[in-house]
C-alpha cells in the first residue's frame, strides 16, 4: 500500500513535467522528429559510405545534424554560463570565432599565406588561439563585472570590430591550408565514420558536466545570478565570477573556430559564423533557461543547440529559401518566449490540473 | 548611475574612433576603418605638389569588403601614383552618405578628377551637379549610379549579365547528355547575383534537359554553400553540375563533395564551375578539381588612366559606358601564366 503511494505521489510530481526545464528542448526535438517522420522517413536513413580521401564515413541527414550542430552546442555551453551569472547575452561570439580562426591559421601559415607544410604544429596554433580568445572574453567580461556595464552593450564593441581585427590579423590575406591533417577537426579522424566535431563537442560537454559536478562553478554561477548581492554576503565575488563565465566562453569560441576554420581549411573574416551568436543565444533560451540569469540546465541548452541544427536541417531539405531561415527561428523565439511568460504557465499548469484529477484525489 | 557611466563610455569610444579617422586620413592608406573624411589629406599633399600632377580623389568602397575589393584597391593605388603623374586622394566606405561627404570634400579641395565607385545607385545628383559646377570631371568605375549621364564622363564597369552568359554558354559547350544543376546564389537582389542567375533561369527554361535540382542563396558565404549541398546529397538526388555564383561558395560546396566522394573536376562527375577569379580558385582549376572560373575583371586602372590621358590631350571619350573584357576559364585549357595575370 504504502509503495503504491509513493508511485502516486511520483505521478503527480512527474505531472509538473510542463514545469520540468529539460521539457522544452525535448519536446520540441520530438515535435521536428514526429514531423520528418510523417513527410518523408529517409530523412532518418543513414549510410555507410567513403569519403574521397577513401575511409569510411556515415552520411545522412541525422550525421549532418550532429556534425553542423557542434559548433552551436560548443557555444551553447559558454553562452549558458554568461547568461546565467550576469543575466545578458555575448553577442560578439561570431566576431571572436573570426579572430580565433584567424590566430589559429596566422599561427600555421607563418609569413607565407599558402604554405606547403605547416609551420607550426597544430595543437600550438589551437592553444595561441585559445589564450588570444580567453584574452577577448576577459576584455568583455571586464566591461561586464568591473565597469557594470550591460553584457549586449560591452560585447557590441566586439561585434563590431572583431571580423576587422580577424582581417588584420592576417594582412586582409586568404590563408589556405593544404595539409589535410588539419582537415581532421572539421572533418573525420581516418578510419572513423563518425564527424570528429561531434566528438569534440562531447569532449567538451563531458569535461564541462563534471566540472559542474565537482567544482563549486555552478552553485556560485547561479548563486551569482539569482541574487548577486546575497552571494556576496555569503562571501562570493561576483564580479569575479561574471568575469571568468565571460573567459569560458572565450575558450568554447577557440574551439568552435578551430572547428569553423578546419572545415575549408581556409577563412572569410567578413561571413565566417556569421549569426552564430543568435543561434547560441537560441540554444539557451530553447534549453528553458531564463535569459534574466539564475538557474541554468546545462544539457537542455545543448540539447538546445542539436534541435536548432535539427530544424536548420529540416528546412534545407524542405528546400526552404535559405535566406528565411532567421524568420523560422524567429517563431520559435516568439513561441518560447511566450511559453515562458507567467501568464502561460500559469495557463498550461491549469490543464494539467485538469488532466490529472483523478489521480491527485487518489493520492 | 549606470546610465551616466554608459554616456561617459560611449562618448569615450566616439572619441577614440574619431581620432582614429584623423590619424589614418593623412597616411591615406588603405586602413580598415572607414576613413570617409581622408579627404582631409588633400590639401597637405597639395601644398607639397607641383603643379603638372593631376589631382584625383577617388572614392571606393571598404578595401576589407572581399577579395574583389582588395585587388581593385591595389590596381588603384598602383596606377595612380606621382611618377604616373598624379595626385591621388583615397576615400573609403560602405556607406553612401560617407561617400558623399568624402566626394563634397574632394570638390572643396579642387581635385581635377573625382573617381566614384558608389555604395548605393541613389542620391546622388546634387553632389555630382555641385562638381560639374566646380569644373571637376566625374568618372565612375565598378558600380553605375541613377544620375543622368551627362553628369560623368564615363563609367566603367563590368557586365555582369555577359559574365553569366559566358559560364552557361561554356556549360552549354560541355554537350552533357543533362544537366542537373545546383544553383547556389549569392546575396539576393545584387547586381551579381541577378546578372549570373538570370543567364541560367532562362537557359533552363528554354531546355528539356536542364533542371535545377536545387536553387538556393548562399549569401557568398561558405558554410552556407556547403550546407546545401550537404543537404542534396543527404536526400540522395542526382546532379552533375554546381553552379556557384562566387568562388568561396564553390569551394563549400566542393567540401561537401569530397566528404561524400563525389568526385568532382574534368572528367569527372560533377562539373564545378565559379565565379570572380581569385587566385587560390584558378589554381584549383589548374589542379583540374573545377572546370570553370568566370572573371570579374576588378583592374579598371588602366581604363580609367586612358580617358584621362583622352581629356587632358584635348580628345573627347566616344563612349560613356566602357564593359571591360572578362574572361572565362576552362580547366582544361587554362596556363600558370593565366593564373598569375587575371588572379586575384
Amino acid at each position: 500500500m504504502s509503495s503504491e503511494t509513493k508511485i502516486q505521489t511520483r505521478k503527480v510530481k512527474g505531472g509538473s513535467i510542463f514545469r520540468n526545464q529539460i521539457f522544452i528542448p525535448v519536446a520540441a526535438l520530438l515535435l521536428l522528429a514526429l514531423f520528418n517522420l510523417i513527410a518523408d522517413p529517409s530523412f532518418y536513413k543513414i549510410t555507410l559510405g567513403y569519403n574521397s580521401t577513401g575511409d569510411p564515413v556515415l552520411s545522412g541527414y541525422l550525421m549532418t545534424i550532429l556534425d553542423y550542430g557542434s559548433e552551436l552546442a560548443i557555444l551553447a555551453i559558454g553562452m549558458t554560463l554568461v547568461t546565467a551569472a550576469s543575466g545578458g547575452q555575448d553577442i560578439s561570439v561570431g566576431a571572436a570565432i573570426a579572430i580565433a580562426g584567424s590566430v589559429i591559421l596566422r599561427v600555421l601559415c607563418g609569413h607565407d599565406s599558402r604554405p606547403e607544410t605547416l609551420q607550426a604544429p597544430i595543437i600550438v596554433a589551437f592553444l595561441v588561439a585559445c589564450v588570444v580568445a580567453m584574452l577577448f572574453g576577459a576584455f568583455n567580461g571586464a566591461l561586464v563585472a568591473y565597469f557594470k556595464i550591460q553584457p549586449m552593450v560591452a560585447t557590441l564593441i566586439l561585434f563590431t570590430a572583431g571580423r576587422s581585427i580577424a582581417a588584420w590579423i592576417n594582412n586582409n590575406e586568404l590563408p589556405i591550408i593544404s595539409d589535410p591533417s588539419f582537415a581532421i577537426y572539421g572533418g573525420f579522424i581516418p578510419g572513423i565514420p563518425i564527424p570528429t566535431p561531434f566528438f569534440i563537442a562531447m569532449i567538451c560537454v563531458v569535461i564541462t558536466m563534471l566540472a559542474l559536478k565537482f567544482t563549486n562553478l555552478g552553485l556560485y554561477t547561479q548563486a551569482v545570478g539569482i541574487n548577486e548581492s546575497s552571494s556576496k554576503l555569503n562571501g562570493l565575488n561576483p564580479a569575479f565570477i561574471k568575469f571568468l563565465s565571460f573567459v569560458l566562453l572565450g575558450l568554447c569560441v577557440a574551439v568552435a573556430g578551430l572547428i569553423k576554420v578546419s572545415r575549408l581549411s581556409s577563412i572569410n573574416y567578413s561571413v565566417i559564423a556569421k549569426d552564430i551568436e543568435m543561434d547560441a543565444i537560441l540554444a539557451v533560451a530553447l534549453g528553458g533557461n531564463s535569459l534574466g540569469g539564475g538557474k541554468f540546465n546545462m544539457l537542455a541548452s545543448i540539447l538546445g543547440a542539436y534541435v536548432i541544427q535539427f530544424l536548420t536541417t529540416t528546412l534545407y531539405k524542405f528546400n526552404v529559401q535559405s535566406d528565411a531561415l532567421p524568420a523560422y527561428k524567429a517563431v520559435v523565439v516568439i513561441a518560447l518566449v511566450v511559453m515562458s511568460t507567467p501568464k502561460a504557465r500559469e495557463f498550461m499548469s491549469k490543464i494539467g490540473k485538469k488532466l490529472k484529477p483523478a489521480e491527485r484525489s487518489v493520492a | 548611475m549606470k546610465k551616466k557611466l554608459l554616456a561617459v563610455l560611449m562618448s569615450a569610444v566616439m572619441v577614440v574612433s574619431l581620432t582614429a579617422c584623423g590619424g589614418s586620413a593623412p597616411a591615406a592608406s588603405g586602413d580598415a576603418a572607414p576613413a570617409a573624411d581622408s579627404g582631409d589629406a588633400a590639401p597637405a599633399a597639395d601644398s607639397g605638389s607641383s603643379g603638372d600632377l593631376i589631382k584625383v580623389g577617388i572614392i571606393n568602397n571598404d578595401p576589407n569588403e572581399s577579395g574583389y575589393r582588395t585587388a581593385n584597391d591595389k590596381d588603384l593605388k598602383e596606377m595612380f601614383t606621382k611618377e604616373n603623374g598624379y595626385d591621388a586622394s583615397f576615400a573609403y566606405s560602405l556607406k553612401n552618405d560617407e561617400q558623399i561627404t568624402a566626394a563634397q570634400k574632394f570638390i572643396t579641395d579642387g581635385v581635377d578628377y573625382l573617381l566614384l565607385s558608389a555604395a548605393d545607385t541613389a542620391g546622388w545628383d546634387t553632389v555630382l551637379k555641385d562638381a560639374q559646377d566646380a569644373g571637376i570631371r566625374v568618372i565612375l568605375f565598378d558600380r553605375t549610379i541613377d544620375a543622368p549621364d551627362s553628369l560623368y564622363e564615363a563609367s566603367i564597369v563590368s557586365d555582369m549579365a555577359k559574365e553569366g552568359q559566358t559560364a552557361v554558354d561554356w556549360l552549354a559547350g560541355q554537350n552533357l547528355p543533362e544537366y542537373n544543376v545546383i544553383h547556389i546564389q549569392g546575396v539576393m537582389g545584387s547586381a551579381a547575383q541577378q546578372g549570373r542567375s538570370g543567364a541560367l533561369d532562362t537557359k533552363v527554361a528554354a531546355e528539356s534537359n536542364w533542371n535545377i535540382v536545387t536553387q538556393q542563396t548562399a549569401e557568398w558565404n561558405a558554410e552556407k554553400a556547403q550546407q546545401i549541398v550537404q543537404s542534396v546529397i543527404d536526400a540522395g538526388t542526382p546532379f552533375n553540375v554546381i553552379y556557384a555564383e562566387n568562388d568561396d561558395m564553390a569551394k563549400g560546396a566542393v567540401a561537401a563533395l569530397d566528404k561524400a566522394n563525389i568526385s568532382h573536376g574534368v572528367g569527372k562527375d560533377v562539373v564545378v564551375m565559379g565565379f570572380d577569379c581569385n587566385k587560390w580558385a584558378l589554381e584549383e582549376l589548374l589542379n583540374k578539381n573545377w572546370n570553370y572560373d568566370g572573371q570579374c575583371n576588378p583592374f579598371q586602372a588602366s581604363y580609367i588612366d586612358e580617358i584621362i590621358k583622352t581629356i587632358e590631350s584635348g580628345g573627347t571619350v566616344s563612349q560613356k559606358t566602357i564593359i571591360m573584357d572578362e574572361k572565362g576559364f576552362d580547366a582544361s585549357s587554362i596556363t600558370q601564366e593565366d593564373v598569375d595575370k587575371y588572379g586575384i
